[in-house]
């Protein structure tokens, strides 16, 4: 096992994880603490954009639904809270079930499509998740609802204090890093991505190419879930706009700049997505004119996202 | 039952579907010529309103606002075309969700920055404003003048599709681009054209609701949603597809919203009743789209030849 990293981009992530581990003691020592709120943000939907990478990037799957299952997961935590049940395991356990029952429910619809239909279907049910929260009007409608107090984990595993709720989300993110290359790079991941590629020849390599993106699909909505969960927590405050499909775009994004179907790719896309957003809405309140200018130049110019870009500096043969 | 309150719904319904078919229309030719997601078609829509809002408040004539906003959508639905989609018809749809998010995004904030962040209302002229009676069934002129409208660009478009050069060309297009492509048609000229009257018919469709909605941004994201489920459910490429699923969703959603609570009340308790009607008539038309895609993913009306 090697201890350095080997490349440029694996050494730039590397650093910024280490930086991410420590960065509660650096804002502390600068005094900053509304830069932890943001960092935590940022953390949050960076799993959510782990999430949609697994099927968008790997598996080639372009899902514009994804923002559903932050909702899901954040009023898994709202509604029990709402009826005072603040356990964190029955909120974790509420949101993996009902986020996965949902992934593969409409999964097992959704990818007899392809292409085009694929994004709309995933777009459809995303749509009426988000239609079934803004009618419910005992738990707000459209207004939302707020949330009293955090999900409750034994002291040791508290999120009570912004320090241990960033925390949470960090650990949360490690093991989603971690998982997820394990899964890419294990067998089940290489007939996602192969059936990327090519789903005929895996079909008649013998491997059951739906299965396969079924059960993708359904891990990916289960930590899209999750990061809702999280994200429901840390705002305290849920409304159905957490998923309309405007959010769902806002996730491919973060996606692909980082760069999509790789493993740091979207960790680096939605930190620059958050500090941009924050930085440039400081300067002007126009600050989504740059933003949509720099989608389309991403688009049109950029291949391959800040992934793409650092590891231009690795040499030929180091490329993954 | 009140059968007066039924016609109204169903006009109302009429009007939200001749509306759809705007935006819809273009979209599916758009989609089902070029292959190219737009969801910036909304855009257009929004556009539409302003500009013909504009030159309201500065002319007082609702008509000639209508033309300049007409102008100026084409111009821009062409510029959008020339600069951005034709470099994009190739790769794949990803890219056509991303540059096309963007797109709204400078839109949307384009129009925060001319016209600011509170909405426009379009005055109408007096005689528009009125009512028509007809017995005891009052009804407002100027929804009648929408769905008129409707019914009108609906019948020059089948004429323009059906008995013209350009309209075969958009028909042979939408069922085998790469014939047309082979047989030495200016390809690159149609998709131009294509785009902006789709564009053009979008902004139409903005400029008819913004005076009883009144013009506001993001005004086409919400319903350019529903004009995609159209353009699926119609079958990609096909006006006649968009023209009858335009119609059958603005009815459903119109009438599953004032109707469904009594038919869930013949089936449950009021109280329930009452909780689930909202949802599910919010949710019908994409269930609509979800049953269509599983059964005949096709669409209802798929464009002659196509697979």
């Amino acid at each position: 096992m090697r201890i350095l990293p080997r490349t440029v981009s694996a050494t730039v992530y590397t650093g910024f994880l280490v930086l991410l581990a420590i960065a509660p003691w650096i804002f502390s020592v600068i005094d900053e603490p509304f830069y932890l709120d943001l960092l935590s943000r940022g953390l949050i939907l960076a799993v959510a954009a782990l999430s949609l990478n697994l099927i968008l990037g790997y598996g080639g799957m372009v899902s514009l639904g994804h923002a559903a299952y932050i909702g899901i997961g954040a009023y898994c935590v709202g509604i029990p809270a709402y009826y005072d049940f603040y356990n964190g395991w029955l909120h974790l356990g509420l949101t993996v079930l009902v986020s996965g029952l949902f992934a593969l429910v409409t999964g097992a619809i959704c990818l007899r499509t392809k292409g085009v239909y694929f994004i709309m279907i995933t777009l459809a049910f995303s749509q009426m998740v988000y239609f079934t929260f803004v009618s419910l009007e005992e738990y707000g409608g459209d207004d939302g609802l707020v949330i009293y107090l955090r999900s409750e984990f034994p002291t040791w595993l508290s999120m009570d204090s912004p320090v241990a709720l960033y925390y949470w989300i960090f650990t949360v993110l490690l093991i989603t890093l971690f998982f997820i290359h394990r899964l890419v790079h294990a067998r089940f991941g290489r007939v996602i991505v192969g059936s990327r590629f090519n789903e005929d020849r895996m079909q008649s390599l013998g491997y059951s190419t739906y299965r396969y993106r079924l059960s993708c699909y359904v891990i990916s909505g289960v930590i899209c879930g999750i990061a809702g969960m999280l994200l429901g927590n840390f705002t305290s405050f849920i409304s159905p706009e957490m998923m309309g499909w405007t959010r769902s775009g806002e996730l491919i994004f973060m996606v692909v700049m980082g760069g999509a179907g790789t493993l740091f790719g979207p960790l680096v896309g939605t930190a620059a997505f958050v500090f941009l957003e924050e930085f440039l809405s400081r300067i002007t309140i126009y600050w989504h004119l740059i933003f949509g200018l720099m989608l389309i130049a991403l688009v049109l110019f950029g291949k391959g996202g800040i992934h793409g870009w650092l590891s231009a500096f690795d040499s030929e043969e180091e490329r993954g | 039952m009140d059968w007066n309150l039924l016609i109204t719904q169903v006009l109302n319904g009429l009007q939200l579907g001749l509306l759809l078919f705007l935006l819809a229309s273009g979209l599916t030719l758009i989609f089902g010529i070029m292959d190219f997601i737009n969801l910036s078609h909304g855009s257009f829509y929004m556009i539409g309103a302003y500009f013909c809002g504009t030159v309201v408040s500065m002319s007082g004539s609702l008509l000639s606002g209508i033309v300049v906003g007409l102008i100026c959508t084409f111009a821009i639905g062409a510029a959008v075309e020339w600069f951005i989609a034709r470099r994009l018809y190739r790769s794949d749809h990803l890219d056509h969700v991303l540059v096309t998010f963007g797109l709204i995004l400078v839109f949307d904030t384009l129009v925060h920055m001319v016209w600011g962040a509170a909405g426009m209302a379009i005055p109408l002229p007096e005689v528009l404003n009125g009512q028509v009676s007809l017995g005891t069934l009052v009804l407002p002129t100027y929804r009648l003048v929408i769905i008129m409208s409707g019914l009108l660009v609906a019948a020059i478009l089948y004429i323009m599709v059906s008995k013209t050069r350009l309209g075969m060309l958009i028909r042979a297009g939408a069922s085998n681009r790469t014939m047309v492509e082979a047989l030495g048609v200016n390809i690159n000229k149609l998709f131009l054209i294509v785009f902006a009257i789709g564009a053009t018919m979008s902004g139409f469709a903005g400029m008819l609701i913004a005076p009883i909605t009144e013009a506001s941004i993001g005004m086409g994201n919400e319903i350019i949603i529903i004009a995609f489920v159209v353009v699926i459910v119609g079958g990609i490429g096909s006006i006649k597809g968009a023209f009858y699923a335009a119609l059958i969703i603005g009815l459903m959603d119109t009438l599953g919203r004032s109707y469904l609570d009594d038919v869930l009340e013949l089936s449950m308790p009021t109280k329930y009743a009452e909780t689930a009607a909202p949802a599910l008539s919010a949710m019908l038309v994409y269930i609509l789209m979800a049953v269509v895609l599983a059964f005949r993913p096709q669409g209802l009306f798929p464009p002659a030849g196509s697979k």
